[in-house]
């Protein structure tokens, strides 16, 4: 395992990377101290270094929704923010929904409604579900898959989704889909 | 057959509840002491060699610990056997890191690892890469003309003729021909690949792998890195959908393991969205079909020849052209296809890979011919309804196709449609109505399963398989619960792991079928020591009594005849001194079957279209699938939705698109690459028509993995020919299409 190029490197100086600062998140109600690199985005301060590994990272581009949290009560790409960034913040993640045993409402409605498959949008699913409800202009089915759609789930559960998600706001699915007598 | 109770009853997932709360680990979310971070590089041409790969400003970042590369990397295998995976096809397969060679844009060129995955990924853009370039060719449709008859010629059987359908053809009352494609499409699944290699010492490693098979991928690292099989373990308890993609074992996993032996501490590596798009994919195809029938629509001639592509190294081929044989009577039958070789990764399997191409191609081919005969689309199918397998020569062991026909045309309300095309409109939206026919193999491969009752009653089940979102620990657990009489709680379905019993590669729709017969045994084989244990006790009621004449209920041993006749399994146990019993079973498929085995679905697609943008929207569909017994209807149907939404996908979003002048996918991203989004999802109705297979397998379950989204591209792409009058065969159907004339 020869290293032909290692000759070059020898007397070069190390590339500095950034100088750690230090953040406080209040993460699902408890209180975080965090000593992280400036550039390490909330996705993964909260994966890599709280091993709140709930929070999925998908694309880390903005483009999926899979590590949908909520920040002060909003639902947020949190691979779109710098952990710095957010400072001082209220941060919920899948983690902290459910109370002692008890599964949120959208949890269990999951579940019923098998609203997921491999499970791994299922958790920014959730959370923007919560953001959702509390944004609070929702009216119709129709609304929910136009503002759910931020969150990609290629295993394709939508039609359940929306089920679960108006089987909470509402009190039942109106939605026709799913599979015959179910 | 199990008696009634928990199989065949809608069931939530027992998993459901880690899925719903985050505590569902995936391959990159194991935090292990010391854990290092790979970054990939990635190939940034398509054809030649590497000539430097300068390394000394990574290597120079605080913070990194080495940079593996094809000049710096343990020592491989240099066989090509030793890369073949359980499902490699004809080849040499890629080696990651083995020599200067640049087989494809995208390809890993290093490794980099750090101690923190920041460094890691920043580090990585400092390596800087030389290159010797050689001319690549990446145009499918430029080099089709070039393609050739794969190596691959036992399966599937690469052409078949019958009768003389060139001579038919013209002799034809009516006739249509047509070129139908499909672009390279990539699986996406949510969870990127990704591995954490857990290094124990220099004999020993355990790897949480993503893939859709653990032993698969044991095998692979293990012969790699020429490692006795039994000091490698892989794990992959959950998987974030794969839908094929994990079928063979991709980079992460060689190049984490590889880096935590050399480094000896324990490495992760996890693929980013944009490396995600340099793993396998769905081959782009063209179809060419000439369809020729009597005026009454009875085909005559059935002519489909299909091209698809591969990578210079291997030979990836799936059946394209054969599914019309299966649906449609015909006499006179020309079936042939062929490859183009191209400086691009292998294809893989994805989901239905073969099927749901052909039938797109077949299913609008046969709308056409409907329209060309002044039919009804399904009295089409009707008329060339056919009983019998035409390449084997057998009937099948069940086709429950008409009655899908008719349950879904009933539910869909197909029976108001207006022939006409451009007839049916709501408000400005043009609506059109188009159907299509589904059907999928029902395979069954061998497999292994192990069944554990213990004396408090507890039941643990497994096998070496995977639930990559499917639902398998669920019906595992019913399974198990069914046949042993025991509450789902007290049931624990372990998979995922290589250290079970073996198993294949999830995929294909086998696995309930496989694994599922081999738990069956094993559950069988527990079920008769009990049996035995109890009529062992004194005057037991149960004397005499054959395993079939007893069932297994409510922790109790009953005669069928007489419930009053009755052990506990607890009594039974206690009796016999057994603290737990253990029974380890395995199953094939019965080899000389005089049937063919498929499952079948009619799929029915409402679309509207706005008159002056074109923008479609599949505002509902009707999928009624025939697939023998249904295990667990909820999960089920959630396949079949899933399978549904990707075939949404495939008639109107998705298309990997080639840069031909860096010969690389430029989409390569969740912006630019368009999957199926919740508003693009409306109604979808699922109806699973009964369908009884003794036949098939101990279970009577033919799997509904794939069937899904077979037929499912045709039947929206016919309903916006319906809608518009305008036939566009080459997919995706987008609104630019529609509007060019
Ligand atoms: S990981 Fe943040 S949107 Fe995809
Ligand atoms: S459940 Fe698999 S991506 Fe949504």
């Amino acid at each position: 395992m020869a290293r032909p190029s290692s000759a070059a490197r020898t007397g070069l100086e190390k590339i500095p990377t950034p100088a750690k600062v230090t953040v406080t998140l209040h993460v699902n109600g408890v209180e975080r101290k965090l000593t992280i690199a400036p550039w390490t985005t909330l996705l993964d301060a909260l994966r890599l270094y709280l091993d709140l590994t709930g929070t999925k990272k998908g694309c880390d581009h903005g483009q999926c929704g899979a590590c949908t949290v909520l920040v002060d009560g909003r639902r947020i790409n949190s691979c779109l923010t710098l952990a710095v960034m957010k400072d001082g913040a209220q941060v919920t993640t899948i983690e902290g929904l459910a109370q002692g045993n008890a599964l949120h409402p959208l949890q269990q409605a999951f579940i019923e409604h098998d609203a997921f498959q491999c499970g791994y949008c299922t958790p920014g699913q959730i959370c923007s579900a919560a953001g959702l409800i509390a944004e609070g202009r929702v009216q119709t089915a129709d609304e929910i898959r136009e503002l759910m759609s931020g969150n990609i789930c290629r295993c394709g559960a939508y039609p359940n989704i929306v089920a679960a998600i108006e089987a909470v706001m509402f009190g039942k699915a109106t939605d026709r889909s799913g599979a015959t007598g179910r | 057959m199990p008696a009634a109770g928990y199989l065949g009853k809608p069931t939530s997932r027992v998993d459901g509840r880690a899925k719903v709360t985050g505590t569902a680990k995936y391959a990159a979310e194991y935090d292990v002491p010391g854990l290092a971070h790979g970054f990939v590089v990635s190939s940034a041409i398509a054809k030649g060699r590497i000539t430097t790969i300068h390394t000394a400003d990574a290597l120079a970042v605080a913070g990194v610990l080495d940079i593996f590369t094809h000049e710096h990397r343990p020592k491989l295998a240099s066989s090509d056997e030793a890369y073949k995976d359980e499902v490699a096809p004809p080849g040499s397969p890629l080696r990651p890191l083995y020599d200067d060679r640049i087989l494809f844009s995208g390809q890993p060129v290093a490794l980099v690892v750090a101690e923190e995955f920041e460094i890691a990924r920043f580090a990585a853009s400092l390596v800087r890469v030389e290159y010797e370039h050689e001319a690549h060719v990446t145009d499918f449709e430029a080099q089709r003309e070039r393609a050739t008859v794969s190596k691959q010629d036992e399966d599937p059987t690469p052409s078949t003729a019958r009768g003389n359908p060139a001579e038919a053809f013209e002799r034809a009352a009516v006739r249509v021909n047509g070129q139908y494609r499909m672009p390279v499409e990539h699986h996406n699944p949510m969870e990127p690949f990704a591995a954490t290699a857990v290094w124990e010492d220099d004999d020993r490693i355990t790897v949480f792998d993503k893939t859709q098979g653990a032993q698969n991928s044991r095998n692979y690292v293990a012969d790699v890195l020429e490692m006795p099989r039994d000091r490698v373990r892989v794990l992959s308890p959950y998987v974030g959908g794969a839908f094929g993609a994990g079928l063979r074992p991709q980079y992460q996993l060689l190049l984490a393991v590889l880096a935590a032996r050399a480094l000896k501490r324990s490495v992760r590596v996890t693929l980013t969205r944009q490396q995600m798009f340099t793993l396998g994919y769905r081959s782009a195809n063209i179809h060419e079909l000439a369809l020729g029938a009597d005026s009454d629509g009875s085909l005559v001639s059935f002519r489909h020849h299909a091209v698809g592509m591969t990578s210079r190294f291997e030979d990836f081929q799936r059946d394209f052209v054969h599914w019309s044989s299966l649906l449609y009577r015909c006499e006179n039958v020309e079936l042939g296809q062929s490859l183009v070789k191209l400086d691009q990764n292998t294809p893989c399997d994805m989901r239905a890979p073969g099927g749901a191409e052909g039938a797109y191609a077949i299913e609008c081919a046969m709308d056409e011919l409907a329209y060309a005969a002044k039919l009804d689309p399904l009295e089409l199918r009707l008329i060339n309804y056919s009983d019998k397998d035409q390449i084997e020569d057998r009937p099948y062991s069940s086709k429950q196709l008409r009655e899908c026909y008719r349950q879904g045309a009933e539910k869909f309300g197909w029976s108001d449609r207006n022939p006409q095309p451009r007839s049916m409109r709501d408000g400005n939206e043009l609506v059109g109505w188009g159907m299509a026919t589904g059907i999928w193999e029902a395979m069954q491969v061998p497999a292994s399963a192990k069944a554990v009752l213990t004396a408090n009653g507890n039941v643990e089940i497994a096998s070496a398989t995977a639930d990559i979102g499917p639902g398998t620990y669920t019906w595992m657990t019913q399974l198990a619960a069914e046949m042993l009489g025991v509450p789902l709680e007290n049931v624990t379905a372990k998979l995922g792991d290589s250290t079970l019993p073996d198993a294949p590669v999830e995929g294909g729709s086998f696995t309930t079928s496989s694994v599922g017969s081999a738990i069956h045994a094993a559950c069988r084989a527990v079920q008769r020591e009990l049996l035995g244990l109890a009529q062992k006790m004194a005057g037991s009621p149960l004397a005499g009594a054959k395993l079939d004449d007893v069932v297994f209920a409510e922790g109790k041993i009953r005669y069928k005849q007489d419930e009053s006749r009755e052990v506990s399994v607890a009594d039974a146990m206690r009796a016999g001194k057994a603290e737990r019993i253990e029974k380890a079973a395995s199953a094939a498929p019965n080899g000389d079957s005089k049937y063919s085995h498929y499952t079948h679905s009619a799929v029915f697609a409402e679309v509207k279209i706005d008159e002056q943008l074109g923008v479609i929207r599949v505002t509902r569909m009707v999928n009624a699938v025939a697939a023998g017994r249904i295990l667990n209807p909820k999960t089920a149907a959630s396949q079949i939705l899933g399978a549904v939404v990707g075939g949404i996908g495939m008639a109107l979003h998705e298309e990997t698109v080639t840069d031909q002048r860096f010969g690389r996918f430029v989409t390569r991203n969740l912006a630019d690459y368009h999957v199926p989004v919740n508003a693009d999802v409306h109604a979808i109705d699922v109806i699973f028509v009964e369908e009884k297979d003794e036949e098939i397998n101990p279970l009577g379950v033919k799997g509904v993995g794939e069937i899904g989204i077979v037929g499912t591209a045709a039947a929206i792409a016919n309903a916006v020919y319906h809608a518009t009058g305008k036939r566009v065969r080459d997919l995706p159907i987008t609104l630019d299409k529609l509007m060019r004339d």
